[in-house]
């Protein structure tokens, strides 16, 4: 099968890789941009079809007029990228099947471009607690996208809870879809928040248009006379089909629940996140290193470890999409100068962006990180990993039984991320329980290592058996 | 007496547990966690159907008796490890295929293996009717090789071993011509005997502890389907497999394995290249296990596969384990070079050894597996590549 050689190809459409993509063609580079999803801007810019367009789309969306001028670009749609075959001295090839998921007539193409840039953004990290599998207990993400997407509400009596700004815009349109928002409980108390987010007040200035954002959700809230409560989380969900109340605690500093603080809240719907977790199998599959929070280390140019290989936007590290959009420009004008050494190079303004959103995207880790404590709301039968049925008693008795510190071994004993999401929903939790079972893991980080990226039919594999050449 | 056991997977587990039972203390070291390599890359087969007659097959069958009569020990403080005596069947694609198939069959009843011809739909309706023979072998098992390998740990625990992880072993310590123990990251580790069971790794710890070694690296690439309805029940491979295991071809050769686990998913196999370790997963690869596996099961086409994992099996050059004390060194001893039948062989493997340095009457023939046997003394020597 011959490769096709782009001087820049850019995987992930949302505002980092639209960013890069852009940056790149204005340089001079032959890009291709590609997304799994079957239209561009990725979760944050996640609207409504092109057939049924909304009218609000602008109200709906922070930067819609940037994306607007972003999404005019050429963008290959429903285009899965499978396999990222690592060859150290350069980008890896990029093996990637296009078309509808679920159609029969997927196309293989395989890419060997010049230089790559990933922007293959996060997966949302959800903490268990009991009753979280639950029908009526969504992730915020999933209302999000539901609320921006389909303009429906996941429930009528709906708590949002967890860590982080993404709680304020997923509360904004729950109560536009209609929906009562019984509070936002936030698991970080005043005192934690206060001192991230006063810290160096002048290095705010410049992301000031970031917290007006937050500060203008914060007044949708008051307006609708919806709660903020800090230090306080949602500890259990209760109900038999579905969720009909929740137990709502105050926790302490390090996220323990506060013994005795607990009450029942009726509720039809929890929304609840904790915060982002980078998505980097292509990245470990092709060789790059990460950083200890888990996202690809890169240099000041977005540059990975690996030749020729860049990163942008949530996969280098959680900081939203003003620095995804920075970052974006900086790495897809280094990859197109990087492919042709003629072309442009990179703004003082454009690098001071990304600097600092980057600062920005330290307060956030500081503000909202998550903290041990939070192990106290589990019970032994709190299911762990939803796809095998793994709950918190089978973890600590699996790391009792063999006495193993590899996380290999104690997955394929517990079965603990071998599911259809391949650990992708629980593999942080799975593996932050299981290192404090086992003293510390040997192996830790395998999480992360997901040689086959997508589903491939076995058919659509045997399709390319006579034609692979090796790379 | 104290022994020191290096390499926490299947074969070290089985070797720990026979001589933590026999009374010995024994200390495993394994420089990473254990079950962490070989022993959890591979398909837990328990195999006979691809073994002619001979010591490994002799091995073998020992070995399927020894995992039967330990299955009380774990039966209660463990997760499962899965034994399933689900069989094997063996299908060839072509004519000349069949013929040679019948051949070997017949041949491996002389030494005591189950073989029977039947017809493939019988035992499995999904089977592509266009197959030309099947054989069905009755003692075919399977087991989850990396519960099985920390199911041995525990019972050797339970018999005073120690199992230390994350020890590295950097260099031998010797008492005038004799090794009395291991240099490792955590400290001097002695010991009466020390007994290398490192699988593909076993050539670097024997050069560390001064000896050469010819053991290599081949590589396997393994699918996983996503779960489904049973429609695979037993152990179904083609008759490409026998060769394939057998031969020294350094290139890549795949076969088709293919099996149900209890979990529901299917995994397919399997591959065998040599190319050092190199931990890389192609596409080339993926597509032509995939190819084989749709010859035997047409209707796997439309099935996802959700992961591929690959391993390294340990490769001699004359496809035989080494097992036994090393002539060149007093107190080494070896317990390597199982290839792909490293699950299978650990049991009688870790009888073996025991029985050798216990002085025990060995209940198999001990001479096959010696490190100095006439196949495999040319190549202890270091060869020019390496």
């Amino acid at each position: 099968m011959s490769a096709e050689t782009p001087d820049v190809l850019v995987v992930g459409a949302g505002p980092a890789g639209l960013a890069a993509a852009d940056a790149a063609r204005r340089a001079g580079a032959r890009v291709v941009l590609l997304d799994a999803a079957g239209d561009a801007g990725g979760q944050y810019w996640r609207h409504l079809p092109a057939s049924r367009p909304a009218a609000a789309e602008r109200v709906l969306h922070h930067g819609w007029d940037r994306f607007a001028a972003l999404r005019g670009q050429e963008v290959l749609t429903d285009a899965q990228v499978w396999l990222a075959e690592r060859h150290d001295d350069r980008p890896p090839t990029l093996h990637v099947l296009v078309g509808p998921a679920d159609g029969s007539d997927r196309v293989r193409r395989t890419f060997a471009p010049t230089t790559l840039v990933l922007a293959t953004g996060a997966y949302e990290r959800t903490l268990p607690f009991p009753g979280w599998d639950l029908p009526g207990v969504f992730t915020a993400g999933a209302a999000q996208a539901l609320a921006k997407a389909e303009r429906i509400a996941v429930g009528r009596r709906v708590v949002v809870a967890g860590a982080g700004p993404f709680l304020l815009p997923v509360a904004a349109s729950l109560v536009r879809t209609g929906a009562q928002v019984l509070g936002v409980l936030e698991a970080n108390g005043w005192r934690r928040l206060a001192r991230a987010w006063s810290a160096r007040p002048a290095e705010l200035l410049s992301t000031r248009h970031k917290a007006g954002e937050l500060a203008g959700y914060v007044r949708d809230l008051a307006r609708h006379r919806i709660p903020y409560r800090t230090g306080t989380a949602v500890v259990a969900a209760h109900g038999t089909d579905r969720v009909t109340s929740v137990t709502v605690a105050r926790l302490d500093a390090d996220w323990a629940p506060v013994m005795g603080s607990e009450r029942r809240v009726p509720a039809d719907a929890v929304c609840v996140s904790h915060g982002f977790v980078p998505r980097t199998e292509l990245a470990v599959s092709a060789g790059c290193r990460l950083t200890r929070d888990g996202g690809v280390r890169t240099d000041e140019n977005g540059l990975t470890s690996v030749p020729g290989v860049y990163a942008a936007g949530e996969i280098t590290g959680i900081g939203g999409a003003d620095l995804a959009l920075a970052e974006g420009v900086v790495a897809g004008l280094a990859a197109a100068a990087a492919a042709d050494p003629a072309g442009g190079g990179i703004s003082a303004g454009q690098r001071r962006d990304r600097t600092v959103n980057q600062r920005f995207a330290a307060r956030l880790e500081a503000a909202h990180g998550i903290r041990p404590g939070w192990v106290g709301w589990l019970a032994d039968d709190t299911v762990i990993c939803r796809c095998e049925e793994v709950t918190a008693g089978d973890l600590r008795a699996g790391a009792a039984a063999t006495g193993s510190r590899g996380l290999r071994s104690l997955k394929l004993s517990t079965r603990a991320g071998l599911g259809v999401c391949q650990g992708r929903v629980c593999g942080r939790t799975v593996e932050d329980l299981l290192n404090r079972h086992t003293g510390g893991l040997l192996d830790a980080g395998r999480t992360e290592t997901r040689p086959l990226a997508a589903f491939v039919r076995l058919g659509e594999l045997a399709a390319g058996a006579d034609k692979e050449e090796p790379a | 007496m104290k022994v020191v056991v290096v390499g926490a997977g299947i074969v070290g587990a089985a070797i720990a547990r026979e001589l933590a039972m026999a009374g010995v203390s024994v200390v495993v070291l394994d420089r990473s966690a254990s079950a962490g390599g070989t022993s959890a890359a591979g398909e837990g087969n328990l195999l006979v159907s691809d073994k002619g007659p001979g010591a490994e097959l002799s091995l073998a069958l020992r070995s399927l008796t020894l995992w039967r009569s330990l299955l009380p020990e774990v039966a209660d403080t463990f997760p499962s490890i899965e034994y399933e005596t689900k069989g094997g069947l063996v299908v060839a694609t072509t004519d000349a295929g069949a013929a040679a198939l019948r051949a070997f069959a017949d041949l491996q009843r002389t030494a005591g293996v189950s073989a029977a011809e039947v017809d493939g739909l019988d035992y499995e309706p999904d089977l592509n009717s266009a197959h030309t023979a099947a054989i069905f072998y009755p003692q075919d098992a399977q087991v989850q090789p990396a519960i099985a390998t920390e199911a041995l740990l525990a019972v050797a625990r339970r018999h005073g071993a120690s199992v230390r992880q994350g020890v590295e072993v950097l260099g031998p310590l010797r008492g005038g011509d004799r090794l009395t123990g291991v240099a490792t990251s955590g400290g001097d580790v002695s010991g009466d005997h020390v007994v290398v069971a490192a699988g593909p790794w076993s050539g670097e710890v024997a050069r560390r502890l001064g000896v050469e070694l010819p053991v290599r690296p081949r590589r396997g690439t393994i699918l996983v389907t996503t779960r489904m309805r049973q429609r695979i029940r037993h152990k179904v491979y083609d008759a490409d497999y026998v060769g394939a295991v057998g031969s020294d071809d350094a290139a890549l050769q795949t076969s088709s394995v293919v099996e149900s686990t209890a979990a529901g998913t299917v995994l397919i196999g399997s591959s065998r290249e040599r190319r050092g370790f190199d931990e890389r997963i192609e596409a080339r690869v993926l597509s032509a296990v995939a190819a084989k596996a749709l010859v035997l099961f047409p209707f796997l086409a439309g099935v996802a596969v959700m992961r591929a994992y690959g391993g390294f099996r340990p490769f001699v050059p004359d496809h035989l384990p080494v097992i036994g004390p090393d002539p060149r060194l007093p107190g080494l001893w070896h317990a390597t070079g199982h290839e792909g039948a490293g699950i299978v062989l650990s049991t009688a493997t870790g009888e073996l050894l025991g029985d050798l340095l216990l002085g025990r009457a060995p209940r198999v023939p001990a001479e096959a597996f010696a490190v100095d046997r006439p196949t495999l003394r040319p190549h202890l020597e270091p060869s020019p590549d390496q």
